[in-house]
């Protein structure tokens, strides 16, 4: 186990120490103690290490994530894991508004709640949440699969393309095409999947599946109102 | 039977309802949707023409027209780049998407660019092989919709620049029109083919100045300072947007005036929102020196540039450096009247063609029907685009060294003045024949 503490080491230093691990490095475990808030950690990593952060962070922590693992033993700001390629995200505690948004593939687990705009234009990433989602989460999603084991706020999935959203609990609103869909067999499976992975304990049977009524792929004025 | 016809006026047009005004009307009350066009304003605004150089005199001596040097380069981001952008001319290429404009379009301009010692830009829509390929300089877009977005790109480009606006619709977002989805657009976009693609008006994951220089800190700490990052404002509100990309930690910002074309977006949004080109540009360089950073932080012009007087007043007005878009395309072979049967058949004229998003473009730059794209050959369009900015360039430095000027740089607000009260409102420079302009201090105007 490598410890960098970055109060003292500093952020630069701290990634570039990061960024310079290679496929084959040996160096596979890392810890970042007293992180205090601060923004963009481990962002930008792309090789197959796990890096825990004992702590809170700020905005954008493991921001453009490729292959490694980053946990988070705290609280998570803004943006944490924004357009996560591949690997996987663990937060302990809450994240804040905007997880996840864009991301193109990868995991991203919140074991507290998740603000809102969580998943926003997701093109591929996987999230799941234990707690619950904030409002406008999954906006323009394109891709991938948010599963909420709480409720979700206003305007689940507004505009959204061809992701997937999977509540265990209430939806307080819709968005604009955004509707209810049937749970098959597949669904189940990919669902158990996610929760397997995940590490969390519930049954997919339990959950309901949203998705794009696809009423707005194609520009109709007579659907102008609900733009 | 008298003779005594009354007497008709001659038939009036409206000046209000104007045979342009009664067309769309009609077309709103056909179709009962907004026109949706590309070419930036085509209503006649305060511009560059309405400024003239007084070139020298008796108290200012020239150069020698190519005998005396008159240096062109410019170096972009050296404030916190360790590997700053350094170009032969100060005339880049705006950014332009691959979606909307074609492969071999995007190879085209990168051949050019190259060829000319200037940088191109990539679009909504990712970063396509043979554009990376055939630019030596190339900066990466970072938009809303961050669509083709990845880290491996990010790492490839030469600067990073971060759109939050676009001058042809400052506040807007954008649309890709579903028949322009090729099987390749779709995948880079990470949605189906054939469906229209929104593009956000403002991004995911960051809100107001504050987390804007969060955001270049990220993005700064991903590529490890190596490469200069840009923002890139409409011309809504210079001095301000201006200042604020400064303190969010920008190294260069890009300024696109309404005149700005190659977006598509609503004929209204088009017309009536934002600013001339001209009007943008003192507000922003003055913003730049209140805070001590003019020539630190570079200022990048765009919005209806076209010839080497615009980049030569551009620079006299404190611009670093232009960016061209509509221009670059024409010179690839757009609008080109050897088409005009084409266009006759799809509503218009050669040089008033602007359905860009279509995709129906007879030129074969801006879509991705395959037939249409063999039209155009990069290799004579990179020549052609060199040829254009070569010749923008000798221009800009007849009017340098006419002016004594050694370096584009070294033009000044001085070497100007307007032929218009509107214009020297705007480029604070003297109405022609007068030491005064609308505004200027102590004059009590």
């Amino acid at each position: 186990m490598q410890t960098i503490d970055l109060s003292d080491v500093g952020l630069r230093e701290t990634n570039k120490t990061l960024h310079a691990q290679a496929a084959d490095t040996n160096q596979t475990q890392w810890e970042i103690i007293n992180p205090r808030g601060s923004h963009a950690i481990a962002c930008g990593l792309d090789a197959p290490i796990e890096v825990t952060v004992k702590g809170s962070t700020g905005y954008y922590c493991a921001g453009m994530n490729q292959q490694a693992t980053v946990n988070i033993r705290g609280s998570a700001g803004p943006g944490t894991g924004e357009n996560i390629m591949s690997g996987k995200i663990v937060i302990e505690g809450d994240a804040s508004q905007y997880l996840g948004a864009t991301g193109h593939g990868g995991l991203i687990v919140v074991k507290g709640n998740a603000s809102s705009r969580c998943g926003i234009s997701m093109k591929g990433v996987n999230i799941v949440v234990q707690g619950n989602i904030g409002h406008m989460s999954a906006f323009m999603g394109q891709s991938g699969n948010l599963v909420v084991c709480g409720d979700a706020g206003d305007a689940l999935g507004d505009s959204c393309y061809e992701a997937q959203f999977f509540v265990r609990g209430s939806v307080k609103s819709l968005g604009a095409d955004c509707e209810k869909k049937e749970m098959r067999d597949e669904h189940l499976t990919l669902l158990q999947g996610l929760l397997d992975e995940a590490g969390i304990d519930a049954d997919p049977k339990d959950f309901t599946r949203y998705g794009s009524a696809r009423n707005l792929y194609n520009f109709d004025v007579d659907n102008a109102g609900a733009y | 039977m008298s003779n005594n016809k009354i007497p008709t006026t001659t038939p009036r047009q409206s000046a209000t309802f104007t045979q342009d005004v009664n067309s769309d009307i009609r077309r709103a009350a056909a179709t009962g949707i907004y026109d949706i066009r590309g070419g930036g304003a085509k209503r006649k605004v305060p511009s560059f023409d309405d400024l003239l150089f007084m070139g020298a005199s008796i108290s200012r001596y020239p150069l020698e027209g190519y005998r005396e040097k008159c240096d062109t380069n410019v170096t972009i981001g050296g404030l916190n780049a360790s590997n700053p952008i350094e170009l032969d001319i100060p005339i880049t290429i705006a950014g332009m998407s691959f979606g909307a404009l074609s492969g071999p379009a995007k190879e085209a301009l990168g051949r050019g660019a190259s060829m000319a010692g200037t940088s191109t830009t990539t679009g909504d829509g990712g970063m396509t092989p043979e554009e990376r390929g055939h630019s030596d300089k190339l900066v990466y877009q970072y938009l809303p919709s961050r669509y083709g977005m990845n880290p491996d790109d990010l790492r490839k480009a030469d600067a990073i620049e971060i759109v939050v606006g676009q001058g042809a619709k400052p506040g807007g977002g954008g649309m890709l029109l579903g028949q322009k989805i090729s099987d390749r657009v779709a995948d880079m976009r990470n949605l189906p083919k054939g469906i229209d693609q929104r593009s956000a008006c403002r991004h995911p994951d960051w809100t107001g100045p504050d987390d804007l220089e969060i955001k270049i800190l990220e993005l700064r700490e991903i590529t490890g300072w190596k490469v200069p990052i840009y923002v890139k404002v409409a011309g809504a509100r210079p001095y301000y947007d201006t200042t604020l990309a400064i303190k969010a930690g920008a190294d260069a910002v890009v300024l696109d005036g309404m005149q700005g074309g190659t977006a598509a977006t609503q004929d209204v949004f088009i017309e009536h929102v934002g600013q001339p080109t001209l009007a943008i540009v003192r507000p922003a360089v003055q913003a730049l020196q209140d805070l001590g950073m003019h020539r630190k932080v570079q200022l990048i012009l765009s919005g209806g540039i076209r010839s080497g007087a615009d980049v030569a007043k551009a620079m006299a007005l404190g611009a670093d450096a232009v960016a061209i878009g509509t221009a670059a395309l024409i010179a690839l072979g757009d609008n080109d009247p050897k088409w005009e049967k084409e266009y006759n058949e799809l509503g218009t004229t050669a040089g008033a063609y602007d359905d860009w998003h279509e995709g129906q473009d007879p030129a074969g730059i801006t879509t991705q029907d395959p037939e249409l794209m063999k039209r155009f050959d990069p290799i004579e369009g990179g020549r052609r685009l060199k040829n254009y900015l070569k010749v923008m360039t000798l221009e800009a430095q007849t009017i340098a060294r006419a002016c004594g000027k050694n370096h584009l740089h070294n033009l000044e607000p001085e070497d100007l003045v307007a032929l218009t009260m509107e214009a020297a409102a705007m480029a604070k420079v003297p109405l022609a024949g007068t030491d005064w302009y609308p505004g200027k201090p102590g004059t009590g105007f």
